[in-house]
């Protein structure tokens, strides 16, 4: 068992055994709360340029499944309490050990993830290091990790180029920030025909193909940084196909009618969000993935209205767009991981899609 | 949704008597919902029959009633009280049951009374098993192939069709009961006919079996507006096959992906909402392990013992939200009270691990089958949180008190590979030991799960706590062996057992290298908001995060451990009684213990809650960081007993009697010394270790001689004999567990048997009562109808009592509570027991005389005197009522054991009668246990000789209010010489029709069944017993009781019962 070191940008070290990938690693760390849905979790794109810690100590219960989100695992690094020694679950592929040295990803365990926790909770997100070398300076590296920045993870994330699923029912243009691959099998189990497009696609040719309606994806970075997609999005904003957008995809159609955003403090990211639908006042319980919030008081009500709000601290989580056929959440309708609750928001979508052909 | 403004007054149905499958975990639901109520401005009528429960305390609802849960009183109550609303989902399947029938027969709408909590319509959908299963294919939630039968043939026809085994659930029944797998025609013929008969609608269940798969829970909430959301998931480690109440759970599962997980979560999602519920609400599910296969087993509309277990472990107060619902709020108007920050519709996230194990009462009834099936056996539970499930299941191992701490404790090295693969195939409660054991010998784990169907995981964990033994041995004890051990919690003197050391030495090393127990907090939300609930546990290897508190004095308050025949809810009572007492007097609390059934583990209870073992380990590492200024123990029965002397090694004062006294009272020597100077005469006996010894003193004083182990609680081992063969046996079970006491041999006396518990501070004292047992000496005293005020004894002899009580008190140093068990002959008051400490009667007594006894005794210990409290010493004036405290038994639960009443405990509960006149106060005691006559108005008397006299004239009575009796041969004869028409039947070795026939023949209400004492146990008497028990007829063992029975019978009237407030009392 190698030791591995975990270090925050505040200067605090854990002692560790080293998990996976042996090489150092520096990111933003985060936590998620989930019990399950790991694999769901290492495969969400939108953890690009992070290092994840797992809030729930046993890791790796049921080893690998087929339940990747996307093609790779892309978090920078992964923090666990304790990784299960053996796997157990019938459609078990492979032990987490073995598949974060395959993806390449170091890790560290037997930490005090509770301890670490807290502090992300008090101080905010902030950076980290993992490393193997004892010898670690902590004077040297904690300029390093001060300088670290997420960067256009988009780019990194996004297809390279566009496909198509197949499927009988309207033509969706799904735009790729990072997509999770549930969004698209979410249409496509409706039987929408989804056509995915890599992020930089210029709007021009997404409305050229003439979709039904076009989905915004989730995915991961400071939508602030999404300039060049954000002036895309304002043109297809201004056309009247309909628009369902999730997360990332929400954000950035908020910034494309002149909203601001915000980073929160230590973000949201679990299975158990209370969301309000602010038309009926039901509440569900919704997956969330997001370290960027919009400022709802900054988005013209003559624009858009918000359509629900976070129960536990009140930020907002929806707006539904005046006199246009666009809806956009910030959390994850499409689960995996975590409940199903808002899976009636595809349902929605496909019902403005049949109503505006 | 704002609250229902209609809502002002709301009758709370309580669950009554503790009995296996229904027990603490209705107090605790019952009291945090009278609570939330109250907070509300709701006016709260409590119906509860059990007078141990918190919840029938005048602090927690405005008016008490502690009467029997019978339709007819709850009308008569609602005609008196008025309330505009009953909310029944509180008190588990009895109070569910009281209010369909209600609903059914028309009272609640013709009294413009609500339910609220759930509607009757919510309630039949869910509980009747025909309307369920049509619900769920309505919905497309899939149930096992089953049929509802009425009778054994349709059966029969059933189970042929979908193929043995098959698994059978009595429609309306709580535990299961009657219920069971049957794998041919001649078990299923068997327990159908039982299943029948048990159920409230003559329904039974027979369904696909589904044993093996694997068994996961859901505790779901839903309001009014349909919002729902899961609180937790449980995953059972036992498979289906066993009853969740008997197997071990783990919280949250853990053998299951984010898909098997959320797709349960869904489909319990949409049962909750389709049956419409509003409130809380458990569903459970078998899920195939090898394919995304499920079905819904059962779901219960109300709270339950997983909601009790789910609250605990996430930290989420189901039942108070539960309550809030009920009045109308949404989930989203109602703030988590744990975090302060969110609301009750969010989903708890664990960072920890939970794990439940039941407390099975195989120790006390030693001829009972071990087996466990879908009849819940388990008479309490133990909970424990650690970052680990190895951990976390070693703290619950330890918690039982069973003589257990890790997987060695049953120790099967003597069987060979042969008869070790034979044990693996038994289903009971020692199976993980046996699991350990083939790990050890290599066994691989696909054979183990092959035969177990246990998950490969939960044996993996099993193989590393097994593998951390063989390093122990093996290895040099490191530094670093000894952290990775306490990580996964093996407790100090199992490590200095298995490498060689003594215990101190291991404790020494552990504090040298600085491997300490740190404290987490459970805090609902896995520390993504921070949380103020002073509510923790204990993990190696991590940062402490308990809060230094100073300034107040800090009390300890050392709880009672899972529920036990002999320990129950009692205990707990007193240990919350004691420390909201404390906490008035401006001391800061802490409470230690592992039961998530009770009140005192509701976070908030006291200052700060620590759910850990009750062993001295564990409770010195609290000690270390609490360094308390003093600890109670005199309130939590023998578990906290027992650590009086670990504590006062750690320094801690005890508050309260000392140790030395407690030890007083336990030790023949020194107490014979006593007894002496004060000149209070006690039943001849002496002190033996071997059953030579024993039958040397026995033949001394004369047979019958009484025999017991010292130390107990319950009477545990303690037995009548009346010859040498006696001896040996019961001498040969007691020294089955190294006994670190002398066992005690007396002269066994039949006179009555009288009980008080009195107030000391250490001058004065205050007798709030004196209590007469209806059975004579040699029952038990927690099985014996106990009256208030005593009956039969003569004002002299009161005064003897209150004499002899003073000067036992202050001879022993009592500061707080003392118990005394007495024996009057004539006018010759003996003492048989001296507890100096709470007892099992103090809740009740409390209750009817109005004296808060537990709040008294605690002021006395921290220094105050009866007299500056307000009271005046000695025995006070006798109440205005009489309160019969009726003993209540599972037996039916427990296959195999013996009914027959005797110096051991065996009831699990008990229930009050409480009356302005004795017979009716005996009359609601009675209903209140559930003995309900006359029915069929067929009883069969069959008695020893002793009682034979006794048995005409109570046979002369019964035949007076109409009864037709049965009685075998000898019985009858002495009747009919007596005048007394009895119709004489054959023994059951006999030819038909005999006794059995007729007990079997279901027009029985009574049996009456005296058995010989000593050692007897085959034979027909046992049989008849069991038969009797299991086919549901009441069956009385003493003489004494079945005179009670017609006396109250005689004078009372169902109809014209007088409901007393207790709350009015004092």
């Amino acid at each position: 068992m190698m030791k591995a070191f975990l270090i925050l940008e505040d200067g605090t070290v854990f002692t560790g055994t080293s998990i996976g990938s042996k090489k150092e690693m520096i990111s933003e760390i985060v936590f998620n709360t989930s019990m399950t849905g790991y694999l769901e979790v290492l495969t969400d794109p939108s953890y690009a340029g992070q290092a994840v810690v797992m809030t729930y100590p046993l890791i790796g219960n049921y080893g690998i499944t087929p339940d990747m989100e996307s093609r790779r695992a892309w978090p920078k690094g992964y923090i666990v309490r304790e990784l299960s020694r053996i796997p157990s679950n019938f459609r078990c592929e492979g032990t987490i050990q073995d598949f974060l040295e395959k993806q390449d990803i170091p890790g560290i365990a037997g930490i005090d993830t509770r301890a670490l926790t807290k502090i992300l909770r008090e101080k905010g997100t902030m950076n980290s290091m993992i490393t193997v070398d004892e010898d670690f300076d902590l004077k040297e590296i904690l300029p390093k990790l001060k300088a670290y920045v997420v960067g256009d993870v988009v780019a990194e994330t996004t297809c390279k180029e566009s496909y198509t699923i197949k499927g009988g029912g309207p033509k969706v243009a799904l735009m790729d920030f990072g997509a999770k691959d549930n969004i698209a099998k979410s249409l496509n189990q409706r039987g929408c025909e989804v056509t995915v497009y890599p992020a930089a696609t210029p709007a021009e040719e997404v409305i050229a193909s003439a979709p039904d309606g076009i989905m915004l994806s989730n995915g991961p970075g400071d939508p602030k940084d999404c300039t060049a997609i954000i002036e895309e999005i304002r043109k297809l904003y201004e056309t009247e196909i309909p628009i369902f957008a999730i997360c990332l995809g929400h954000q950035l159609m908020a910034l494309a009618n002149g909203a601001k955003t915000y980073k929160l403090k230590y973000g949201h990211r679990g299975g158990n969000h209370p969301v309000k639908d602010l038309s009926n006042g039901r509440v569900y319980i919704s997956s969330q993935n997001h370290g960027y919030a919009v400022d709802a008081s900054t988005l013209d009500a003559s624009i858009a209205k918000e359509a629900f709000v976070n129960v536990n601290d009140g930020t907002n989580e929806g707006f539904s767009y005046v006199g246009k056929n666009i809806f956009t959440v910030q959390f994850h309708p499409e689960a995996c991981p975590g409940p199903k609750d808002s899976g009636y928001l595809f349902d929605r979508f496909m019902d403005m899609m049949k109503g505006a052909r | 949704m704002p609250r229902n403004k209609e809502i002002k007054k709301v009758l709370v149905i309580g669950s009554g008597p503790i009995v296996i499958g229904q027990a603490a975990e209705f107090d605790y639901a019952g009291t945090q919902a009278c609570r939330s109520l109250k907070e509300e401005g709701i006016e709260v009528v409590l119906l509860n029959s059990n007078p141990a429960t918190i919840m029938t305390d005048k602090d927690i609802a405005d008016r008490v009633y502690i009467e029997p849960l019978t339709v007819e009183v709850v009308e008569q109550l609602i005609l008196k009280e008025h309330p505009d609303s009953v909310l029944p989902t509180l008190g588990g399947q009895a109070a569910l049951n009281l209010a369909m029938e209600l609903e059914e027969n028309g009272f609640l709408k013709r009294n413009n009374v609500r339910l609220i909590g759930t509607t009757s319509e919510t309630i039949k959908k869910a509980e009747d098993r025909l309307e369920f299963k049509t619900t769920m294919e309505k919905i497309g939630e899939p149930c096992a192939a089953s049929l509802v039968v009425e009778s054994v043939e349709e059966g029969i026809k059933f189970a042929e069709k979908i193929g043995y085994p098959v698994v059978l659930r009595p429609a309306y029944t709580l535990g299961g009961s009657g219920g069971g797998i049957a794998k041919n025609r001649g078990q299923l013929v068997e327990i159908l006919e039982n299943g029948l008969r048990l159920s409230r609608v003559g329904q039974v269940l027979v369904e696909r079996c589904i044993a093996g798969w694997k068994e996961i829970e859901y505790e779901v909430m839903r309001d009014k507006s349909g919002n729902c959301i899961t609180v937790c998931n449980m995953e059972n480690i036992d498979p289906v096959g066993v009853h969740t109440g008997d197997s071990i759970v783990v919280a949250p599962s853990q053998t299951l992906g984010d898909k098997e997980y959320q797709m349960l979560r869904t489909s319990a999602l949409n049962i909750i909402s389709e049956l419409n519920i509003t409130g809380g609400c458990n569903v459970q599910y078998a899920l195939h392990p090898e394919t995304f296969e499920y079905c819904v087993i059962e779901v219960n509309p109300r709270v339950s013992r997983s909601s009790a277990l789910a609250s605990k472990a996430t930290g989420y107060p189901i039942a108070k939200v539960a309550a809030k619902i009920a009045l109308g709020y949404t989930l989203d108007e109602i703030k988590n009270a744990v975090t302060k920050k969110t609301y009750a519709s969010f989903e708890p996230m664990l960072d920890y691990c939970v794990v439940k194990i039941p407390r099975l009462p195989f120790d006390k009834f030693i001829s009972a089958k071990r087996t466990l099936t879908t009849q819940m056996k388990a008479t309490g539970e133990v909970m424990s949180i650690c970052d680990n499930f190895e951990g976390a299941l070693m703290k619950a191992i330890r918690s039982l008190e069973q003589h257990v701490d890790s997987l060695m404790s049953y120790d099967y090295s003597h069987l060979s590979e042969e008869e070790l693969f034979e044990e693996l195939y038994v289903v009971d409660d020692r199976r993980i030991f046996k699991i350990a054991e083939a790990l050890r010998r290599g066994v691989s784990y696909d054979d183990i799960h092959e035969i177990t169907r246990i998950d490969k995981w939960f044996i993996d964990k099993l193989a590393i706590l097994v593998e951390m033994e063989e390093r122990l041995k093996n290895e040099p004890l490191t530094p670093e062996l000894l952290k990775e051990a306490k990580r996964i919690e093996f407790p100090d003197h199992v490590i200095a057992s298995l490498a060689g050391k003594t215990a101190e030495e291991v404790c020494g090393m552990r504090y040298a290298n600085n491997i300490t127990a740190a404290y987490k907090m459970v805090d609902t939300c896995a520390a993504e908001f921070a949380a103020e609930t002073p509510y923790y546990y204990s993990v190696y290897g991590s940062e402490n995060e308990v809060e230094k508190t100073a300034g107040r004095k800090k009390v300890l308050v050392l709880g009672s451990g899972p529920i036990r025949i002999g320990q129950g809810i009692e205990f707990d009572f007193c240990s919350v009684h004691c420390t909201w007492a404390f906490s008035k007097e401006g001391y800061e609390t802490i409470i230690v213990n592992n039961n998530p059934e009770t009140v005192s583990t509701d976070f908030d209870i006291a200052d700060k809650l620590y759910f850990e073992p009750l062993t001295p380990e564990d409770v010195r590492s609290i000690v270390d960081l609490e360094k308390p200024d003093g600890a109670v123990v005199q309130f939590g029965g023998q578990t906290a007993i027992k650590l009086t002397e670990s504590l006062m090694k750690m320094g801690v004062p005890i508050l309260g009697t000392s140790a030395e006294n407690v030890d007083a009272a336990e030790d023949r020597e020194l107490f014979d010394a006593i007894l002496e100077k004060c000149g209070i005469p006690r039943p001849t006996g002496g002190t033996v270790y071997t059953a030579e010894e024993a039958k040397k003193v026995a033949n001394e004083l004369g047979y019958p001689v009484l025999v017991r182990p010292s130390y107990v609680l319950g009477g545990q081992g303690m037995r009548i004999a009346i010859n040498d063969h006696d001896i040996e046996e019961f001498i040969g079970i007691i020294n089955q567990i190294a006994q670190d006491h002398p066992i005690l041999v007396d002269k066994y006396l039949q006179g009555k048997e009288i009980e008080v518990d009195a107030v000391c501070d250490g001058e004065d004292i205050l007798i709030p009562g004196i209590m007469e047992h209806i059975e004579r000496a040699g029952i038990h005293s927690g099985d014996s109808i106990s009256v208030y005020p005593a009956q039969s004894i003569s004002e002299k002899t009161k005064r003897i009592i209150e004499d002899y009580t003073k000067k036992l008190a202050r001879s022993l140093h009592v500061i707080g509570l003392i118990n005394i068990q007495f024996i009057v002959c004539g006018e010759e008051v003996y003492v048989i027991e001296v507890n100096p400490r709470s007892s099992r009667t103090v809740p009740y007594i409390s209750k009817v005389t109005g004296i808060p006894i537990v709040p008294l005794a605690t002021k006395v210990i921290i220094g105050g005197k009866i007299k500056e409290l307000g009271y005046t010493p000695g025995l006070a004036p006798e109440a205005d009522y009489f309160a019969v405290k009726m003993p209540v038994f599972s037996f039916e639960k427990i296959r195999g054991a013996d009914i027959s009443l005797g110096p051991e405990m065996k009831s699990t509960g008990e229930c009050l009668g409480i009356a302005k006149t004795f017979d009716e106060a005996l009359y609601k005691a009675f209903l209140g246990a559930g003995i309900k006559l006359p029915k069929h108005k067929n009883m069969i008397i069959t008695v020893r000789d002793e009682d034979k006299e006794k048995a005409v004239e109570i046979g002369r009575r019964f035949e007076r209010i109409g009864y037709r009796i049965f009685a075998t041969r000898g019985t009858a004869e002495v009747m009919k010489a007596a005048g007394v028409k009895a119709n004489a039947v054959n023994k059951i070795e006999q030819e038909s029709p005999n006794l059995m026939d007729l007990i079997l023949g279901h027009k029985i209400d009574l049996v009456i069944d005296t058995p010989p004492q000593g050692a007897e146990r085959a034979g027909d008497g046992f049989v008849i017993r069991r038969n009797a028990i299991e086919t549901g007829v009441n069956v009385l063992t003493a003489i004494d009781t079945a005179e009670a029975l017609i006396e109250s019978l005689e004078h009372t009237n169902i109809r014209k019962l007088t409901l007393i407030d207790i709350a009015t009392i004092g």
